[in-house]
């Protein structure tokens, strides 16, 4: 399978006032094409910067290195009339906020139809009709009607699917969804869902899905990226995570979550501590003063992240102890059954 | 059973509402539309359903923090309906309530522990001000927080220990409800945990009731003994935790769990998801007869002329008090 997106030591900071913020620190991940990633990690972790820095839209006071290949170009470097040919066109972008991609004072149906006319060539009707249709794959009711409306003129919620459906306007390759469904009430996240699912599946767009739900990515995702004050911690296949995490965050993160299908006669598991801030980060592990397996090799350095497969990787100092325990796990599971 | 801590009694709130573009034009916003349940002591009942189906309103209508309301409310044995601020008072110290948002609900000017102590002293100005202290740094080493820190502002403090503030301050006057607006829904996950758990911890050290109004299923889960499903501002089903998940009778309560995403992605693969069609309708002009049919897999001509009652099943296998509001529940839930 080719590869759609590459990613290479990419770095994000940040000047501000009381001094640089590094947003994201030394990303290296790649997607192949038809897959989905699923990007996970505490608030504030750098997951979308990481994205924006790759789109081309960080604020103006961040900056970025590193290489970003998409199509078999660096997007990082690319001048921006040469970016605008690709962003919205066969790489989208589904923002966290509603507002930063839709104009308030222009009618939905001016903001879908212009990108259609420019980039895919077509009539100003064709347009408007491939984009009531759209409308209504992402679920407006009425859309014929509502297509004509003004952005604050939607609930929250069909402001967020009227983004959705701009963003897969033209098919894109490639879609980077941030936190998409978090707005929407579960039964319109079913919707959006199956029609993401759909799209990959019957076009083989490829997929990042920046979430906190990890049962969106169960569902949705093939590899999947954990982050932690700034970096990536772990990755792996979406059963890697799921059933042999091994970075002590990931599995805190997995047993703490209330599951629907769970046990709920015992107290939830709850990683201990507060979340890290990224201008003031602990010595050596970030996760360190949160970490039971915490030593004084974590309190003093940095890990780094050890490659175990193409898309494995775990970055602690501890990995070979746990790596044990877990199997342990496993064969204690299997004599138990 | 013990007597109920709370009796609500068709309780409605409609609000008016000016829907004209050009012309003023006045329209009727039925939030909360004929809502009766019971909450006993020590006892946490949970209120679901999607955004803008009325939670927030029922909490406060609870509370009589609004007063455009109809129905009932009865606290332990007193009729509250109605009851003006002044009336309130005396009752304020046994119900309290927590919000989504901890940062915005509490006053960035005053010191945590003077924000924890407000309670206690608007309520019994008399108590000595050593004493106050006391209590405040007993509420929070409960809670969680730093006695150390009595003297910091909200800005210095996280999302998570901003609702510990919050959790403080309506724990202060040891009350017997708290109604807990998405308590959680604004944390982070590794940190909704941790108020869940002392949520749960303080229930049953102090016997606490909760009205716990949420979204998230999942949570909804481990918190609750019992649950309410709202839609439209109508009860659709309320049962016991288990059999309303085990066993859902109501076609949006089905709909609901079903598409709830669940953190395994073998059972992810393999679960069917009842994907609704349409939108939630607007509240102003709410479907005749149940007000869930313009999204029912099931709706027929009878669901369109009459409003199904909230009916207790009546069968010998029925867990408790389960109560659905459907035509055809019997006939949907023999299918399978
Ligand atoms: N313009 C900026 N100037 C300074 N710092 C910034 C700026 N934009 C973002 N940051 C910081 O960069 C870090 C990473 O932010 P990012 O938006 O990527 O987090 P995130 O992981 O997406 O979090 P969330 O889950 O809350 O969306 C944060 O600590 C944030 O405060
Ligand atoms: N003061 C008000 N005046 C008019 N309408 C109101 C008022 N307060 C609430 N509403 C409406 O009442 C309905 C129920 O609102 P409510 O806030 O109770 O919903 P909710 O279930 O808490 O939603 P969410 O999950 O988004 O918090 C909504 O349609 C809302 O717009
Ligand atoms: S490096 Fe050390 S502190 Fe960090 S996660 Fe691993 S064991 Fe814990
Ligand atoms: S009463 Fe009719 S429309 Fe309402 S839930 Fe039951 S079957 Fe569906
Ligand atoms: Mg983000
Ligand atoms: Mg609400």
């Amino acid at each position: 399978m080719s590869i759609i997106l590459d990613v290479q030591n990419l770095n994000t900071r940040f000047d501000t006032p009381e001094g640089e913020v590094s947003a994201a620190n030394n990303i290296n991940f790649t997607l192949k094409k038809g897959q989905s990633l699923g990007v996970v990690g505490e608030s504030g972790s750098g997951k979308t910067q990481i994205f924006m820095a790759i789109m081309g839209l960080l604020a103006k006071n961040g900056r970025t290195s590193g290489q970003a290949i998409f199509q078999g170009q660096n997007l990082l470097e690319l001048p921006v009339a040469e970016l605008n040919k690709v962003r919205g066109v066969s790489l989208s972008m589904i923002f966290q906020d509603p507002m930063t991609s839709l104009n308030p004072y222009l009618k939905v149906s001016r903001q879908m139809t212009e990108v259609l006319i420019e980039h895919r060539g077509m009539g100003k009707k064709e347009a408007l009709e491939r984009s009531i249709r759209m409308l209504e794959l992402v679920g407006i009711p009425e859309a014929r009607k509502r297509v004509y409306m003004y952005p604050h003129e939607f609930s929250g919620g069909m402001r967020q699917r009227v983004m959705i459906a701009i963003a897969l306007l033209c098919e894109p390759d490639l879609l980077i969804a941030d936190e998409p469904t978090t707005a929407l009430d579960v039964t319109i996240q079913a919707q959006i869902l199956d029609l993401l699912h759909n799209l990959k599946e019957e076009m083989g767009m490829s997929i990042v899905m920046i979430t906190h739900d990890l049962g969106v990515i169960a569902g949705m995702c093939d590899q999947v990226m954990v982050m932690y004050g700034g970096r990536v911690v772990e990755t792996g296949t979406v059963h890697e995570i799921f059933n042999d995490a091994r970075h002590p965050y990931t599995q805190g993160l997995l047993q703490s979550m209330p599951r629907i299908d769970g046990d709920h006669s015992e107290d939830l598991y709850a990683i201990p501590g507060q979340p890290p801030n990224l201008q003031a980060l602990p010595s050596g592990c970030a996760f360190q003063p949160r970490c039971q397996l915490a030593s004084d090799q974590c309190r003093r350095e940095q890990p780094g992240s050890i490659t175990f497969a193409s898309e494995r990787s775990v970055a602690c100092h501890r990995v070979t102890e746990i790596i044990e325990l877990n199997q342990e796990e496993t064969v204690n599971r299997e004599v138990a059954l | 059973m013990s007597e109920p801590i709370l009796k609500v009694d068709d309780l409605k709130v409609h609000f008016p509402v000016d829907v004209g573009t050009f012309f003023s034009k006045k329209a009727t916003l039925k939030a909360v539309d004929g809502v009766s349940f019971e909450l006993h002591e020590g006892e946490a009942l949970s209120v679901v359903g999607e955004s803008g189906c009325g939670k927030s309103t029922l909490g406060r209508a609870v509370l009589q923090l609004l007063h455009n309301t109809e129905g009932q409310v009865v606290w332990m044995g007193e009729n509250i309906t109605g009851y003006p601020v002044k009336a309130m008072r005396p009752l304020r110290s046994e119900m309290q309530i927590i919000f989504q948002d901890p940062l915005a609900s509490l006053d960035p000017r005053m010191t945590i522990g003077e924000i924890i102590a407000e309670p206690l002293v608007t309520h019994n100005p008399e108590i000595p001000k050593d004493q106050v202290k006391a209590r405040v740094r007993e509420m929070m080493d409960i809670v969680g927080l730093l006695p150390r820190m009595i003297n910091r502002y909200p800005h210095e403090f996280s999302g998570g220990q901003c609702q510990r503030i919050g959790i403080a301050r309506a724990m202060i006057l040891r009350p017997k409800v708290i109604v807990c607006d998405e308590p959680v829904s604004a944390l982070d996950v590794s940190i909704q945990a941790q108020i869940i758990n002392l949520l749960g911890e303080l229930q049953e050290t102090f016997g606490l009731s909760l009205l716990f109004i949420s979204h998230d299923l999942s949570i909804v889960r481990h918190i609750s003994h019992r649950v309410m499903v709202i839609y439209l501002g109508n009860v659709m089903e309320l049962a016991e935790k288990d059999a309303l998940y085990n066993a859902p009778r109501h076609p949006y309560t089905q709909a609901l769990i079903s598409a709830v995403p669940v953190p395994d992605p073998d059972k992810e693969a393999h679960k069917k998801r009842i994907v609704l069609k349409g939108d939630l309708p607007s509240p102003i002009n709410p479907p005749s007869g149940c007000v869930f049919r313009t999204r029912c897999l099931y709706a027929d001509h009878q669901c369109e002329q009459e409003k199904p009652p909230l009916t207790t099943l009546n069968e010998p296998t029925a867990k408790g008090n389960h109560q659905v509001a459907c035509h055809k529940q019997a006939e949907i839930n023999s299918l399978d």
